[in-house]
């Protein structure tokens, strides 16, 4: 569930407001949008995907959040997620990383 | 482009081709729509490139070279799990369909892996890459889309065609209204909230919609899918639990227990207490290859400070209802078309029986008909749109929850309470019995008679009332059907009647919203060397 919204990582852009597909955040009037309805999240990640700063943190918890305070209490760095599927620059390389052919074809 | 635009409650726009949807279904039916030359617009409920169950996650695709020995084996392979009610000329089709689309997507960005030759390897699709891309070609095509728009009702002309829809717009606070010459359902399966990867906003509003206009459904039975996934997590992904050990809460192991032919023993398990899992039949270079294949499946585990291939964790069973279930709109032809003039369905809201019969194992299958069969409706439906006289007057299709037909208006989050108590439980939709179904069949019809008798949902509730009607009917569908199969195939399986009846070798018609009526039609003729032996098979575990 989305538990974080870094406030020193977040520029504002609101791109996180667009690509939410359950509409979970709010914009604004001035810094980061808000957590408006986080009983929505469907724990999909996409908002970190999206998040071109890695502002964003997604507890692993479907059902509940965890409580996370502050980015410092996140047990990973913010951004994991986008790193690994290639969705950074210095990761780019990722993206046409997929071994599900092997997996597919192991008896 | 030519769209009209504001009315004073919102958006008022005029085209050919309305999408709703913005899945993988969608965007190929909005895309090839696009691309004849027909306005299109697309209207999703949430965020078109992240909703649905393809963006959060990776999928095989059922991709297989033009060689017809290869593409033959391919189709008979999955036979007797479907329970021998696919048919081998749609999968034909749509492997072939499928084919093409893999090399236009390579061909226009899609970073498929290479293998040591250089050469692509099209057996699955990242879903983030997969559709952001699809966004993207979509818009490139002139396709007009709406976010955060999730439709209310269809819009139907006197001749009682499909004619538009309407809808409301979640952030701008109003509605929109599309006046359209045909429209394709690409709403994806119903899985009633459950907590699978994806699959909150899969709520059967497309079904209830395309019911209203007077779509009928097939193979409704086919709609118990329960995905493995660690208990505290969203994250479905049956396949890699080939390579766990289960256990119970004394750590011993669970005879029988299997993610593929062993997983109703889980869900046994599950009734009675606590399953563990652990990954420990993979090896170094198959745990590196699980990574490299679903980056998202580790999520979870690594922010849990879980190892998942030495830690034992707790799993549950996600229910994925018809997203993983095959039931759904029944398709008359091979545009894609529903009984409904103007209507069409595409992906995971229609039937995907004509290629999987009553069981899928994975994505393989249901991605393969997401492109084929939005591909093929997009077309169509473009024929159509541009064929329909102007000046039609429409009227919404729209029933409970929307039209005034009593005092007071329902309780949304009560009434999806009730279906899901329905729904989910093991006892009741896993493990199915005339008693049971029956059991769940009264409190449905009563609660779909008190829905559709009730006013109508004020602005902040309306969404949520369409939900909960729709997986009221949804499930009225499925139970009525499974009631009706006096007989366990594919992954229908019948407490009382455990064994496939070949006499019951046919699919089931499932309609109506007031009373539910099922009926019987053949299923294509069982080729010569697909041999229906022994009792009990072409049943999936």
């Amino acid at each position: 569930m989305i538990e974080l919204i870094s406030a020193a990582r977040c520029t504002g852009c609101n791109i996180c407001v667009a690509a939410c597909p359950t509409n979970v955040f709010a914009p604004s009037l001035s810094g980061p949008p808000v957590i408006a309805r986080q009983a929505d999240c469907q724990t999909c990640f996409m908002c970190e995907l999206y998040c071109p700063e890695d502002a964003l943190y997604v507890a692993p918890t479907a059902g509940a959040p965890l409580g996370l305070a502050s980015e410092a209490d996140a047990p990973l760095p913010l951004g994991t997620y986008r790193a690994a599927i290639g969705w950074t620059p210095a990761t780019a390389a990722n993206r046409s990383v997929d071994a599900m052919h092997a997996v597919l074809s192991a008896k | 482009m030519g769209f009209s635009s504001s009315a004073p409650s919102g958006l008022h726009l005029t085209c050919e081709v309305l999408v709703l949807g913005g899945g993988p279904a969608g965007t190929w039916a909005a895309f090839q729509a696009a691309r004849t030359g027909a306005r299109v617009v697309l209207a999703d409920k949430g965020f078109c490139g992240t909703s649905g169950a393809t963006a959060p996650s990776g999928t095989s695709i059922w991709y297989v070279e033009p060689d017809p020995k290869l593409r033959a084996a391919a189709i008979v392979s999955r036979e007797a799990l479907g329970g021998f009610l696919a048919d081998r000329a749609w999968s034909a089709r749509v492997l072939e369909t499928t084919h093409a689309a893999l090399h236009e997507l390579g061909a226009r960005g899609y970073p498929f892996p290479v293998d040591g030759a250089g050469n692509p390897i099209r057996v699955s699709l990242q879903g983030p890459e997969y559709m952001r891309l699809m966004r993207k070609l979509a818009k490139g095509a002139g396709v007009r889309i709406l976010d955060h728009s999730p439709a209310l009702e269809l819009l139907v002309d006197e001749a009682g065609a499909v004619a538009g829809a309407r809808g409301i717009r979640r952030q701008q606070g109003d509605g929109w209204q599309v006046d359209a010459g045909a429209v394709v359902i690409a709403t994806g399966g119903c899985a009633f909230l459950s907590r699978a990867l994806g699959c909150t906003a899969l709520t059967g509003d497309g079904h209830l919609m395309a019911a209203e206009a007077g779509a009928d459904f097939s193979g409704m039975e086919f709609s118990n899918a329960y995905a493995i996934a660690a208990d505290f997590a969203s994250v479905t992904k049956t396949l890699f639990f080939k390579w766990a050990t289960f256990t119970d809460e004394a750590g011993e192991v669970i005879p029988g227990a299997a993610s593929n032919g062993g997983r109703s023993v889980i869900a046994r398990h599950l009734q009675k207490g606590r399953v563990f899992a652990r990954l420990d039949r993979a090896d170094a270079a198959m745990q590196a290859n699980m990574r490299a294949a679903q980056p998202n499946f580790f999520l979870p585990f690594d922010r849990m400070g879980i190892d998942p291939f030495t830690d034992r964790f707790p799993i549950t069973l996600h229910l994925e209802g018809t997203v993983r279930g095959t039931g759904g709109l029944r398709i008359v032809d091979e545009t894609c078309a529903t009984r409904v003039p103007g209507l069409y369905a595409a992906g995971d809201a229609a039937t995907r029986e004509l290629i999987c019969g009553g069981f899928t194992g994975g994505g393989s299958h249901n991605a393969a008909w997401a492109v084929s069969s939005g591909r093929w409706a997009g077309r169509a439906a473009a024929d159509f749109g541009r064929r329909v006289p102007n000046g039609r007057v429409r009227r919404g299709a729209g029933t409970a929850g929307l039209r005034d037909a009593g005092a007071r208006p329902f309780d949304p989050a009560e009434a999806a309470r009730t279906v899901v108590g329905e729904v989910h439980p093991f006892a009741r939709n896993y493990f199915r019995t005339e008693e049971g179904l029956t059991r769940s069949l009264d409190r449905l019809d009563s609660q779909w008679a008190r829905l559709s008798a009730s006013a109508p949902a004020d602005g902040t509730n309306v969404l949520r009332a369409r939900e909960a009607a729709a997986m009221t009917a949804v499930a009225r569908w499925m139970y009525r059907s499974a009631l009706a199969r006096t007989e366990s195939r594919g992954m229908h399986r019948r407490i009382d009647h455990a064994a496939a009846d070949p006499a019951q070798r046919h699919l089931l018609t499932a309609a109506g919203l007031a009373e539910v009526s099922v009926a019987q039609r053949p299923a294509a003729a069982l080729a010569a060397d697909a041999v229906e032996t022994r009792a009990g098979e072409g049943i999936a575990a």
